[in-house]
């Protein structure tokens, strides 16, 4: 049966559990709703909930479970002797997997597969013809366990779909035995629905975990095949195919570093005197006008901006002013990624610098002008002082985005590991090497795929460190003013 | 208002501020109406009146501090000295260096002790080195009473002072541009008795330098204080003269019933 | 200080001065601002505004029978054999003869060369058209063929007799010849549809690529987004805003939402990478995966403004509901919760945007592959509009800048749609209370 119709079967039977728990409701108290402690709705969808709940989160758990178990089983059944060298369990299992899905296939259009299973040039003729393509003919061990898996699969199937099945069949009787009228059914189905909405809260808690288990987990895997010691303190980074690869950090970190210093360079003066001239000195109506203009900046996707670098910026750099000094002919380096990144953060900086200016007390102000002192005076030594944490706070926002910007770098900074500084040689960063890492063709258990979980360990911990640090100064200064 | 013993006593003091037909404006909402007033040299002027009436706009008048509200419109003439305030050569920044500010609320810059107060010597470039500069320092903030709770942390944020001390230090900061005329709106509102109490001996003593203008919520405080009283309604100048007449013998039958609590 | 009012003394004038300075700064930095905005819009447009528009060639075809049905029948398996090279040649002939028959000079064009003026793309077109529809054969069909990449440049200012002297894949003559039909009214440049249909085309085809599965693709991942992170949003940040109790672990919840919002999307990619596609084994390039970690990536960003919108509405209809006797979880769901919908919304359009701009993530989860096929659900394979972009920015034909910049012109148009939607939804609800 279909997870599908499974789905289709326990619905039904909610939809059932609604209608009769209603009914019966209704019937217990007489046909006198008012001696029912809950409305009869909320009987009926208890005994919904009971039906549908843990069936469902059984056919989920059993789902995300099965795999686990039944390829464990399936990969003992491979002989060591049929994993080809310089190839892993994880890559025959994938065959294996690819395998069985052929044959299920097979299966669906009616064919025989009996003799295809002893056969395996047929077999991989057969499959190539139905859309799976084999690189070699499988080992009669693979080819036993895929037909291993399958079975194990179509049993696992079955008695799931039963257990699942007895479980709703079960709740929806329970939940209907409970319905009298004393039974305080709202309270139930809402206490239920607390739980559900507390659940939806863990999503965010979960996705932290996610990303750091797997960010730790493959890292750990990466630090057992090259030793940690050369990727924090070595300075060539120099991936090689066969092996034999130098995976120092620190060229990378060092082309993040500059392309966000200067990112930083040009955004925080423009987004900077920009707050300042839209709090202290615009108008209503400019004010009304240019703030959403430049927020549009914020709104505009990466994507947008690393084309602009690629085919604007970067051959303008290149042709007005790397080629002409001598500085180097490239088109894609630091400062044409820096320059656009500049841009692109501008709006992180001017916004929160905006609100935070606007936080500082009017009072202030007042007290600064009523003294004779001018406008920018006043700003300079009155305004900028006192928002000065909040300012900082946003200025290491822009530095976190502007480090973990993806995009813009990989179109517009190069692919050169290099420790160099001038700024107008392509250099390259943490997260450009993550992309190449990990859409390459190399092996996924190889060190110079699994490096690109070292590196996201690296940039998550740097913008978290960075992030919290920010949100609390930026905190802390709210409080200073409420 | 005109009034013949009002007449008299200005010629013997010297007229420091002089409003006629002065109106304001936010917007379309008339706050101040023909208001003609003279502020003397080297006396205590009062502003009385309920609340909304217009005190703190025509105040702000003074200095135009008006000019930082969006939509306030000031017509009708006021001069510093015979020199019209709101002429198109005048430049805010100097003028009030002249007529300083202090406000309602305690608003010290978050910066040290010292830092406030050499604040306003500083942009106007009053001292020419740091021992004037501390000189100026100490003389002010000896004269607004609080040398002798501060002088041991000049350095520590002016921010971290009780609400009283505040005060005198905004005020100490107010004095130390040397200012010809000060403005004070509500000075002591945030104040307790004591505090209250101290701040009303140092305007008397300020009395001795500058022309002093104090809105005041407290009939009390403008009796102690003030030696002239003038009474706002609903943007209304309704009375103005010495403050003793006022309260003992109002003219107007309005100013009698805020005085006597039964308007306000 | 005791000078006249109406004559500034010579630190007033400097200080002055300096006020001025800094409020030309100000100005400055704005216009700066604003400058690079336009200049980013005017270099996306002048650059992509051409792949909207596209050169063809129209001619009349013979199908002729021989050489796709030998057998006569119309059987669909053995007509599936013949390949595009046999449509090919029977296009060749055909512009061929027309150019005879019209009696166009050739401009020196070998007439074995003519057939490079049209995309090898049109060859595969029309045997799609006849696979379609069997009865066409043995007719004429006027048959509409895209011209090649490089004379579509040629009417865009992209190619010049210059660069084509210097160019293996075509010439001066080529170009002429095209000239020629266009003056005999076979060439046309119209609007490009088949950009916004059509699906990716190969490295030596720029002038066939269109976005058609990008943007179904897109669409597939938004719809997983929107299904997924509008319940699990809104039911979050219910949770945290009307019931949690103050302890250290909604803070740590609370925490954890603020900083998820500010992790770099490429992370997100990484989690996708790992738990998605090795871990649970699901399909690579597939809009599912791609709108799994999407939505990760957009909760945080929805919760955040969704307890906006909550917070925003006053305790005192609360009061109202609970004072009348309605549960906790009555009040907020038919009360709190209809009267903060258009705030949610808008929080939600806005994410929905950003997520439809986000690549970095999609291209570690195999996003950049060459899909040809339309997706039939969601865990088959697709493109997606801003990793197409990438995409062809990677190619090596000149003529895919064009298309870049072009397909980034149709992501920005759905971008200000959904913010303008958003910005219509914020302006008609606003609630002042
Ligand atoms: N910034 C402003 N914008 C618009 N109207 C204002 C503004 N400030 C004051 N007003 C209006 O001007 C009138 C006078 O206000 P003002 O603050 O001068 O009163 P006040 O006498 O100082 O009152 P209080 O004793 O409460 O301080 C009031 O009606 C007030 O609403
Ligand atoms: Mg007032």
């Amino acid at each position: 049966m279909s997870t599908g119709l499974l789905t289709l079967i326990i619905l039904a039977l909610a939809t059932f559990g609604m209608v009769a728990g209603r009914a019966r409701a209704v019937a217990s108290a007489g046909g006198d709703i008012r001696r029912l402690h809950s409305l009869p709705t909320f009987y009926g969808r208890f005994a919904a909930l009971l039906a549908a709940v843990p069936a469902f989160l059984l056919v989920i758990v059993w789902l995300l479970a099965q795999p686990v178990f039944i390829e464990n089983r399936a990969l003992s059944l491979i002989s060591p002797a049929d994993i080809p060298q310089g190839s892993s369990d994880t890559l025959v299992m994938s065959d294996v997997r690819r395998i069985a899905g052929g044959l299920d296939q097979l299966a669906a259009r009616g064919a025989d597969l009996a003799p295809l299973v002893t056969d395996a040039p047929a077999l991989k003729a057969a499959l190539n013809a139905a859309g799976v393509a084999l690189q070699n003919e499988p080992a009669p061990s693979v080819i036993a366990a895929a037909q291993a898996l399958r079975a194990m699969q179509s049993t696992s199937r079955l008695i799931m779909t039963g257990v699942a099945l007895v479980l709703a069949v079960a709740g929806l009787g329970w939940g209907l035995s409970r319905v009298r009228p004393e039974f305080r059914a709202r309270n139930a189905t809402e206490s239920f629905s607390m739980w559900l909405l507390i659940g939806c809260s863990l999503v965010a808690v979960l996705t932290t975990v996610g990303i750091v288990a797997s960010l730790v987990f493959e890292t750990a895997h990466f630090f057992r095949l090259y030793p940690a010691k050369d990727f924090f303190f070595s300075t060539t980074w120099n991936p090689q195919f066969r092996g034999g690869s130098s995976l120092g950090i620190w060229p990378l970190v060092w082309g993040t570093l500059y392309v966000s210093a200067i990112a930083l360079v040009v955004a925080v003066p423009v987004g900077l005197m920009s707050a300042v001239y839209l709090a202290e000195y615009a108008s209503k109506k400019t004010r009304s006008w240019v703030k959403p203009a430049i927020e549009i900046l914020a709104g505009i996707p990466t994507i947008v901006y690393g084309l602009f670098a690629l085919i604007t910026v970067g051959p303008l750099l290149r042709d007005w002013i790397a080629q002409p000094a001598g500085l180097g002919d490239s088109s894609s380096s630091v400062m044409t990624a820096g320059l656009v990144m500049g841009i692109m953060v501008i709006p992180f900086v001017s916004s929160l610098s905006d609100d935070i200016i606007n936080a500082v007390p009017q009072s202030l102000r007042d007290g600064s002008l009523g003294l004779g002192a001018t406008p920018s005076e006043t700003v300079r030594q009155v305004v900028l002082p006192a928002a000065l944490p909040g300012i900082v706070g946003a200025v290491l926002l822009a530095a976190s985005r502007a480090i973990g910007e993806t995009m813009i770098v990989v179109m517009g900074a190069g692919a050169a590991a290099k420790l160099s500084l001038n700024p107008f040689e392509a250099m390259t960063t943490v997260t450009v090497k993550i992309v190449s890492q990990l859409t390459g063709d190399t092996e996924f258990a190889s060190p110079e795929t699994l490096v690109a979980f070292a590196l996201g360990l690296t940039l998550f911990t740097l913008t978290l460190g960075l992030n919290i640090l920010a949100l609390y100064i930026v905190r802390k200064y709210r409080e200073q003013y409420e | 208002m005109k009034d013949l013993v009002m007449e008299t006593r200005v010629d013997a003091q010297t007229v420091k501020i002089e409003a006629r037909k002065a109106q304001v404006f936010y917007g379309q909402n008339h706050a101040i109406k023909d208001v003609d007033v003279d502020i003397l040299d080297k006396t205590v002027t009062a502003f009385i009146g309920p609340s909304g009436c217009g005190k703190s706009t025509f105040l702000r008048c003074l200095n135009r501090m008006n000019d930082t509200i969006p939509g306030c419109r000031v017509e009708g003439k006021i001069t510093l000295e015979g020199e019209d305030i709101y002429d198109a050569r005048v430049d805010p920044v100097q003028l009030r260096a002249k007529v300083g500010m202090v406000f309602q609320k305690p608003n010290p810059f978050p910066k040290s002790i010292y830092d406030n107060v050499a604040y306003g010597p500083k942009i106007h470039g009053l001292t020419r080195n740091k021992a004037e500069l501390d000189e100026v320092v100490e003389a002010c903030l000896r004269k607004a009473a609080l040398w002798n709770e501060v002088k041991d942390r000049l350095q520590t944020p002016g921010t971290g002072l009780s609400g009283g001390q505040q005060q005198r230090l905004c005020i100490a900061r107010a004095i130390a541009t040397s200012p010809e005329v000060l403005l004070m709106d509500e000075p002591c509102s945030a104040l307790d008795p004591i505090a209250t109490a101290q701040v009303e001996e140092l305007i008397d003593e300020l009395r001795s330098q500058f022309s002093v203008v104090i809105v005041t919520h407290s009939m009390q405080q403008a009796a102690r204080v003030s030696q002239r009283t003038a009474f706002f309604h609903l943007g209304n100048l309704v009375e103005y003269g010495e403050t003793g007449q006022i309260f003992t013998n109002p003219r107007d039958p309005r100013t009698e019933s805020y005085i006597t609590g039964r308007i306000g | 200080m005791s000078g006249s009012l109406f004559t500034q003394d010579a630190r007033t004038k400097a200080r002055n001065a300096a006020e001025r300075r800094f409020r030309t700064y100000g100005l400055g930095a704005i216009i700066l601002a604003l400058l690079a905005l336009v200049w980013l819009l005017i270099s996306i447009f002048s650059a992509g505004l051409p792949a909207f528009r596209q050169t063809f060639i129209t001619f009349p075809v013979k199908l002729e029978e021989s050489v796709i049905d030998k057998a006569g029948n119309r059987d669909p398996a053995a007509m599936a054999k013949v390949t595009t090279v046999g449509y090919g040649k029977l296009l060749a002939t055909a512009l061929e003869a027309e150019i005879a028959a019209k009696g166009i000079d050739l401009a020196g064009v070998p007439p074995k060369e003519i057939t490079d003026l049209i995309s090898q793309e049109s060859a595969a077109t029309l045997r799609n058209m006849v696979l379609a529809d069997p009865a066409l054969i043995g007719t004429t069909v006027q048959f509409r063929a895209i011209a090649s990449g490089r004379i579509d440049g040629y009417y865009k200012g992209r190619v010049t007799m210059e660069s084509a002297a210097l160019d293996k894949n075509t010439s001066p003559e080529k170009l002429r010849l095209a000239d020629n039909l266009k003056a005999a009214g076979l060439l046309a440049t119209s609007f490009n549809l088949g950009f916004l249909t059509m699906p990716d085309a190969s490295d030596k085809r720029p002038e066939a690529a269109g976005l058609g599965i990008a943007i179904a693709g897109s669409f597939m991942m938004m719809v997983v987004v929107l299904v997924l992170s509008l319940p699990i949003g809104v039911a979050a940040s219910i949770y945290l805003e009307e019931f949690a109790p103050k302890n250290w672990f909604t803070d740590l919840i609370e925490v954890n939402i603020a900083n998820l919002a500010a992790v770099p999307s490429i992370v997100y990619g990484i989690l996708g990478l790992a738990i998605f596609i090795n871990f649970a084994g699901l399909p690579q390039s597939a809009p599912i995966v791609g709108g799994l970690v999407l939505t990760l990536m957009t909760l945080p960003r929805i919760i955040i403004p969704t307890r906006a919108a909550l917070k925003a509405v006053p305790p005192s209809i609360r009061d109202a509901a609970l004072g009348v006797g309605a549960s906790r979880l009555q009040t907020v769901f038919h009360h709190v919760l209809p009267l903060a919908m258009p705030g949610i919304l808008t929080g939600m359009i806005i994410g929905l945007a950003q997520a439809l701009g986000e690549t970095a993530p999609l291209l570690l989860i195999g996003m950049v592959a060459f899909v040809r096929d339309f997706p039939g659900g969601l865990f088959d394979p697709a493109a997606a509009l801003p990793v197409q972009v990438y995409n062809w920015t990677q190619r090596g034909d000149p003529g895919f800048v064009e298309r870049a910049s072009g397909a980034i012109i149709v992501l920005l148009i759905f971008l200000i749609i959904m913010n303008t939607a958003a910005i219509i939804l914020r302006r008609k609800f606003e609630r002042r209370w």
